[in-house]
C-alpha cells in the first residue's frame, strides 16, 4: 500500500473515532482504551516482524500505569506524567531487553511472561504500598495546567491518545522502512545471515524491544488516565495474551492493523458483553477463530483483499 | 435543571434534535438500543415506564460462585416485586453485566449502563477494586450506585460520595465479630496461624484481625502467616506445616472453591482435630462441603445471613425466601443472595421514602440519593440502616458448627448476633485507628449465644 | 548450618514429602503440554481448559458412579476413563479441524487458535458444569490416611497424595520414556520433535504423528485434571491458573523433553514446598524464579538441545 494512502486512511480513522465519540458519549471511554491498547499492540507488531512473540508486554503497560498512579499526587500534570511513565517503561524495557533478546521464540515469549507474572506478584505482595488487587485510585490530574472534569477530561485523554497513535504509527512506519526495520525482518527469516553481514541482531532486536516497551508504557499511562483506577490485573498473563490476540486480529501487515484490531476487539467485547453477559468470551473466541481460519491476514489483510478485488473488477 | 446531565457541557447530542443524532448513529453502527446516548433533558420526574437497574456481578471466573447466586436472587426478587406491582406502580428491569474481565471492563460497562442504557440505578459490585473504581464514577455521572456486596472498608473511610451507598457492612465488622466471638468462646487460645488468599481481601482481613487481636488480647503467638496463591488447588504443604505447628486457632477468610478445597483437604488430614478454625465466610461453602466441616469450629456469613437465623425480624419472609430460592435454583441461598435482597429492598424503601417526601411525585436522581442517606430498610433477617456517610449498619451472625440429622451439612449453634452499630467503625474514623481503641469491656456487652433449635 | 539442620531437619523431611506430591501433580499437568509443544511446535493455551474439563468429567462420572450403586473401587479406573474420553472426544477435532488447517501459516497463528479455543472452552465449561465448585472425593476417602512420624508427633498424610499421585506420575514418566525410545510410534514422535522436515523425508507421516501426539497430550492434560479432581474443588477459571504453571515447566524443561518436564516439576514442586516452610511470601513466584535462573544458565532449557543454525 502506498504511504500516502495509508496516511489518508489513518486520518480518516481519526475522524471516525472523533465522530463516534462525539455522537455516542459512552463509547468515548471504550475508544480511548482501544487506542491505548492499540499503542501497546503496535509494539507487539514490531517484535512480530522479527518473528518474536512477547507474552509479557502487559508488564510495561502495568508498570507505566502504576508510575502514573504513584506520581499523580506529586506531579498532577497529564502532559508530564505521560512522558515520565513512557520513559520509565522504556528504561525497564532496556533492562529486561538486555536479558531477553538473547532468547528466541518460545523462550523469548515465556521469559517475558515470567517477568510480567513476577511483576504481578510484586504488586500483590507489596500490599502495604500498592493496596494489592484493590488497586490505586488515580489522584485528580491537570491537563496543560487546566483542571478538567467529566466529559472534558475524557476528551482530553482521547485526543492525546489519538495524537500519540498517529505519532507512533508514523514513527514505526518509518522505522520498519529503515535499514533497522529491514534487519528486524531478517531476524525472522535467517538470523545468522544478518550476523554474517555484520548486523548485530541482538542490538536490532533490543532497540525494537525498547521502542515497544515505550509504546506499551504510553498505552498503560493512557489506560490509567482513562479508567482512573489501576490494579495488578493489568500485568496478568491474559492481559499480555490479549495484546497478541489484538495484533493478529488486526493484522500484522500495516501499522494501522493494531489500531483496527484494538477497536474491533474492544467493540466486539463490549457489545458481546452487552448482548450475552454470560458468554462474551465464547463470542470473542469464535470471532478470533473465524478470523484466523478465513482471514489469516487479520482485518487489515481482509480489507486490503477486498480493496484489491474491487480495483481489479 | 431537573435532571442534570453530566455530559451536557460537551455532549453535542443534547443540542440536536433526536432524529438527527439517531441518523448519525445508525449510519455508524447498527446495534440499535445499545447506541442511544445518555439520559438527556427529558422531563425525568414524571413516572417512568420502568425502573432500569444495572447490576454488576461476577458471571465468569472463580467469584461467580457468589455472583451467579446473587444474580439468581435478583431475578427472583424482581419477578416477585413486579408481580406485586413493582415500586410505586413501576416495574423493575435488571440488566446484568459481568465483573469477570476486570476493572477497566467494569468501568466501561458502568459508563454504558449510565449513558447508553440510561439505567436509574446501578448495583456495583462484588469486587472491592470495582467498587473503589465505580464509587467516584457514580458522583461524576450523578447516577445512583449501590455498592451491593464488596467488602473493603476503605470506600467511605477515605472519601465522601453523594451518589454511592452501601447496603451492607464492610470488612471491619465482618472480621471483628469473628474475633470477639472467638475471644468470648475460647478465651484461652495462645497461638494462631493464618491461611488467607494472596490478594487484597486476604491481606486486608488479616490486617484487621491482627490489629484488633493485638489490642484486645496482646501476646498471642502468630506461628505462621500463609498466603497461598488465589485460586490455589493444593493446600497440602500449608496443611502439613499447620499439623506440625499445632496452633490453637487457624484463621482463614478464604472463600469459594478455594475454601471448599481448604476445608476438604484439612478434613482429610484431620487438621480440624488439632486446631480450632475460624472461617468468617464459611456459610457460603457449608452446603457444598457438607460433613467434611466437623462440629466445633467458628463460622460466619458476612452479615446476619443464615437461613436458620435464631430470631429473624419476619420469620415468614426468611422462610419464604429460602424456600422459593431452593425451589427455583436447587440450593440454599448464600450471603450474596441476602446482599442482593438488601440492595433491592433498599431501592424500594428509598423510592417510597422519596415519593412520600414529595407528596407522591416521582423523585429525581438527586432526591432519590437524598432518600438513601439515613435510610432504614428491612433485610431478610433484620433491619439495616444506611449511615450519614453512606455506610450500611448490618448485624453480624457468628456461630459454632454442629452436626444434625436434619441437614446433610453442619448448622450453626451458639449463635451470636452482633448489632451492626456496636462493631462498626464510627463514621469519620479509620478502621486501623479505631481498632486500636477497643477495650475488653466490649466482650461484656456481647449478646448471649443462642443454641440451635431443631 | 549443622545447628539449623538439627533444628529443621524434620521439617525438611516433611517439606520434601509435600514437594514430591506437589511435583507429581505439576508433572502430570505439564507433561502433555511439553509433548505437544515438541511435536507440533504449538504452545497449547487450551491445555488448561482440557485439564479443567478432564477434572470436571472425572468428578461428574464419579458422582454418577456413587449414585449408581456400583462398587466404589471403580472410581479409580474411572479417572483414567474420563481422561481418555476427553482426549478422544476433543483432541482429534482440535488438531484436524483447527491446527492442521493453519499449519502453513505462522506459528503464532496456531497459538492464537488455541487462545481462542481457551476462551470458548472456558464459557462452554461454565454452561455444562455451572459455577458452583464441583468435587468428588471418593477415591481419596477409600484410601484413607498414613501417619508419618514427626519427632514425638505424627502427621497424617492422605494415601492418595503420598502414593497414588507420585505413583501415577512415575508410571507416566517411565511409560512415556519407554514408549518414546522403544516403540516405532514413539521413535517417530522423537524424530518429528527433532526435525519435522527430515522426518518427513525419511517417510514418516508427520501428520499422523501430530494427530496422535495432540490426542495423547489432550488425554494427559485431562488425566492431570482427573487426578486432581478428588482433592480440588473445580471452579470457573481453574484452567487459566493451571496453564501459566505448565508454561513455566515447559520453558524450564526444554522443548518436548519428558525427563526435562519431570525435573522441572520436581524443582518447582520442592521449591514451592520449601518456600511454604521457610519463606512463604516467595511461594507464588517460585516457578518463575526457577525458570529465569535455569534459562540464565541453560538458554535452551534443562534438557533442551541447541538447534543447529540454518543459514
Amino acid at each position: 500500500m502506498k504511504r500516502h494512502a495509508e496516511l489518508l486512511l489513518a486520518l480518516l480513522g481519526v475522524l471516525a473515532v472523533v465522530l463516534v465519540a462525539w455522537a455516542v458519549p459512552w463509547l468515548r471511554f471504550v475508544l480511548t482504551i482501544a487506542l491505548a491498547k492499540g499503542l501497546a499492540v503496535l509494539g507487539i507488531l514490531l517484535l512480530l516482524r522479527a518473528g518474536q512473540v512477547s507474552f509479557g508486554h502487559a508488564l510495561f503497560v502495568a508498570f507505566a500505569a502504576y508510575v502514573v498512579a504513584f506520581l499523580a499526587p506529586l506531579l498532577p500534570e497529564t502532559l508530564l506524567l505521560l512522558p515520565v511513565a513512557a520513559l520509565g517503561s522504556a528504561l525497564l524495557g532496556l533492562l529486561v531487553g538486555l536479558f531477553v533478546v538473547r532468547y528466541r521464540e518460545i523462550f523469548f515469549g515465556m521469559l517475558n511472561l515470567a517477568l510480567s507474572m513476577v511483576f504481578y506478584s510484586v504488586l500483590e505482595k507489596f500490599y502495604a504500598i500498592t493496596h494489592g488487587t484493590d488497586g490505586i485510585r488515580l489522584a485528580p490530574t491537570r491537563f496543560a495546567g487546566m483542571a478538567l472534569e467529566g466529559a472534558a477530561q475524557g476528551w482530553s485523554v482521547l485526543l492525546l491518545a489519538l495524537a500519540l497513535s498517529l505519532g507512533f504509527g508514523v514513527l514505526v512506519r518509518l522505522h520498519l522502512a529503515s535499514p533497522m526495520g529491514q534487519a528486524l525482518a531478517g531476524i525472522k527469516t535467517r538470523e545468522p545471515r544478518l550476523e554474517f553481514m555484520g548486523v548485530p541482531a541482538r542490538r536490532v532486536l533490543l532497540s525494537a524491544y525498547v521502542l515497544s516497551a515505550c509504546m506499551a508504557g504510553c498505552g498503560g499511562a493512557l489506560i490509567a488516565m482513562t479508567t482512573r483506577h489501576v490494579t495488578p490485573a493489568l500485568a496478568y498473563w491474559t492481559a499480555s495474551g490479549e495484546l497478541v490476540f489484538i495484533a493478529i486480529l488486526g493484522g500484522a501487515g500495516s501499522v494501522l492493523g493494531p489500531f483496527l484490531g484494538a477497536l474491533a476487539y474492544e467493540l466486539t467485547r463490549v457489545y458481546a458483553a452487552a448482548l450475552v453477559a454470560d458468554a462474551w468470551q465464547m463470542i470473542l473466541g469464535t470471532v478470533l477463530l473465524l478470523v484466523i481460519l478465513f482471514a489469516p491476514g487479520g482485518l487489515w489483510g481482509m480489507g486490503r483483499a477486498l480493496f484489491a478485488r474491487r480495483r481489479a473488477a | 435543571m431537573p435532571h442534570p446531565n453530566p455530559a451536557a457541557p460537551l455532549a453535542p447530542g443534547a443540542g440536536l434534535p433526536p432524529l438527527g443524532r439517531r441518523g448519525v448513529l445508525q449510519a455508524g453502527l447498527a446495534a440499535g438500543s445499545l447506541l442511544l446516548a445518555g439520559r438527556t433533558a427529558q422531563a425525568q420526574p414524571s413516572r417512568p415506564q420502568e425502573i432500569k437497574i444495572g447490576i454488576a456481578t461476577y458471571l465468569s471466573g472463580p467469584a461467580s460462585v457468589f455472583g451467579v447466586p446473587g444474580r439468581q436472587a435478583a431475578e427472583m426478587l424482581i419477578d416477585q416485586l413486579n408481580a406485586e406491582g413493582g415500586i410505586g406502580g413501576v416495574k423493575l428491569r435488571p440488566i446484568f453485566v459481568d465483573e469477570g474481565p476486570g476493572v477497566d471492563h467494569v468501568v466501561g460497562e458502568f459508563r454504558r449502563l449510565a449513558q447508553s442504557e440510561d439505567v436509574d440505578l446501578i448495583f456495583s459490585a462484588i469486587s472491592s477494586a470495582d467498587c473503589l473504581a465505580c464509587a467516584p464514577l457514580a458522583d461524576e455521572l450523578k447516577r445512583l450506585t449501590i455498592l451491593w456486596d464488596c467488602g473493603t472498608q476503605r470506600i467511605f473511610e477515605e472519601a465522601r460520595y453523594d451518589y454511592a451507598f452501601r447496603t451492607q457492612a464492610n470488612a471491619t465488622p465482618e472480621v471483628l465479630a469473628a474475633l470477639l466471638y472467638l475471644l468470648k468462646m475460647k478465651p484461652d487460645f495462645r497461638s494462631l496461624a493464618v491461611v488467607n488468599q494472596d490478594y487484597a481481601w486476604g491481606r486486608d482481613s488479616w490486617d484487621i484481625w491482627r490489629t484488633a487481636m493485638n489490642t484486645l488480647k496482646p501476646g498471642v503467638r502468630v506461628v505462621a502467616e500463609l498466603f497461598p496463591r488465589f485460586g490455589a488447588t493444593d493446600y497440602s504443604t500449608e496443611i502439613t506445616r499447620l499439623l506440625a505447628l499445632r496452633p490453637d486457632v487457624v484463621f482463614s477468610t478464604t472463600w469459594g472453591g478455594d475454601l471448599d478445597t481448604l476445608i476438604r483437604q484439612s478434613a482429610d488430614r484431620r487438621l480440624f482435630e488439632r486446631s480450632t478454625f475460624v472461617l468468617p465466610l464459611a456459610e457460603s461453602s457449608m452446603e457444598r462441603v457438607g460433613k467434611a466441616l466437623p462440629a466445633g469450629h467458628i463460622v460466619g456469613a458476612r452479615g446476619d445471613h443464615w437461613f436458620l437465623h435464631p430470631n429473624p425480624r419476619d420469620p415468614e419472609l426468611l422462610r419464604r425466601f429460602t424456600n422459593d430460592f431452593r425451589q427455583r435454583f436447587g440450593a440454599y441461598p448464600i450471603y450474596s443472595c441476602h446482599h442482593m435482597a438488601q440492595a433491592i429492598f433498599a431501592t424500594k424503601a428509598a423510592y417510597e421514602k422519596a415519593m412520600q417526601a414529595k407528596g407522591g411525585g416521582w423523585p429525581t436522581d438527586a432526591e432519590l440519593a437524598q432518600a438513601f442517606r439515613g435510610l432504614e430498610f428491612p433485610s431478610l433477617t433484620s433491619t439495616v440502616r444506611i449511615r450519614e456517610d453512606g455506610q450500611g449498619l448490618e448485624d453480624q451472625i457468628i456461630g459454632t458448627t454442629m452436626a444434625t440429622d436434619a441437614y446433610p451439612f453442619p448448622v450453626m449453634t451458639d449463635m451470636v448476633v452482633f448489632k451492626g452499630e456496636s462493631i462498626t467503625t464510627p463514621a469519620g474514623q479509620k478502621s486501623a485507628d479505631w481498632l486500636k481503641t477497643l477495650t475488653p469491656a466490649m466482650l461484656d456487652q456481647m449478646p448471649q449465644p443462642i443454641a440451635y433449635k431443631p | 548450618m549443622a545447628d539449623w539442620l538439627a533444628q529443621n531437619g524434620l521439617l525438611l523431611g516433611l517439606a520434601t514429602l509435600d514437594g514430591l506430591s506437589n511435583a507429581a501433580a505439576i508433572f502430570m499437568v505439564a507433561v502433555g503440554l511439553n509433548l505437544v509443544f515438541g511435536v507440533l511446535r504449538v504452545l497449547n493455551v487450551a491445555h488448561g481448559s482440557l485439564y479443567a474439563i478432564g477434572g470436571y468429567t472425572a468428578a461428574s462420572l464419579g458422582l454418577l458412579l456413587a449414585a449408581s450403586g456400583l462398587p466404589d473401587w471403580l472410581a479409580f479406573p474411572l479417572l483414567l476413563v474420563a481422561a481418555l474420553l476427553v482426549g478422544a472426544v476433543l483432541g482429534p477435532p482440535i488438531e484436524k479441524l483447527l491446527l492442521r488447517r493453519t499449519r502453513q501459516h505462522e506459528p503464532v497463528l496456531q497459538l492464537l487458535i488455541t487462545f481462542a479455543l481457551f476462551m470458548i472452552l472456558e464459557d462452554l465449561q461454565k454452561l455444562v458444569w455451572g459455577v458452583q465448585p464441583v468435587v468428588n472425593d471418593t477415591p481419596l476417602r477409600l484410601l484413607g490416611t498414613v501417619d508419618v512420624p514427626f519427632g514425638a508427633d505424627v502427621i497424617p498424610f492422605t494415601t492418595y497424595q503420598l502414593f497414588v499421585l507420585p505413583g501415577v506420575a512415575l508410571v507416566t514418566l517411565v511409560g512415556l520414556a519407554w514408549f518414546l525410545r522403544r516403540t516405532l510410534a514413539g521413535r517417530m514422535i522423537v524424530a518429528v520433535t527433532a526435525d519435522a522436515e527430515a522426518a518427513r523425508a525419511m517417510g514418516i507421516d508427520a501428520g499422523r504423528v501430530m494427530l496422535l501426539t495432540f490426542t495423547a497430550g489432550a488425554a494427559l492434560a485431562a488425566l492431570g485434571g482427573a487426578l486432581a479432581s478428588p482433592t480440588v474443588s473445580l471452579v470457573p477459571g481453574v484452567g487459566a491458573q493451571t496453564i501459566v504453571l505448565s508454561f513455566a515447566v515447559v520453558a524450564t524443561a526444554g522443548l518436548g523433553q519428558v525427563e526435562g518436564a519431570a525435573l522441572a516439576a520436581l524443582l518447582i514442586g520442592l521449591g514451592r514446598a520449601f518456600a511454604v516452610y521457610f519463606e512463604p511470601e516467595l511461594e507464588v513466584v517460585i516457578p518463575y524464579l526457577i525458570m529465569v535462573v535455569v534459562l540464565l544458565v541453560r538458554p535452551q532449557g534443562l534438557f533442551g538441545v541447541v538447534e543447529t543454525r540454518r543459514i
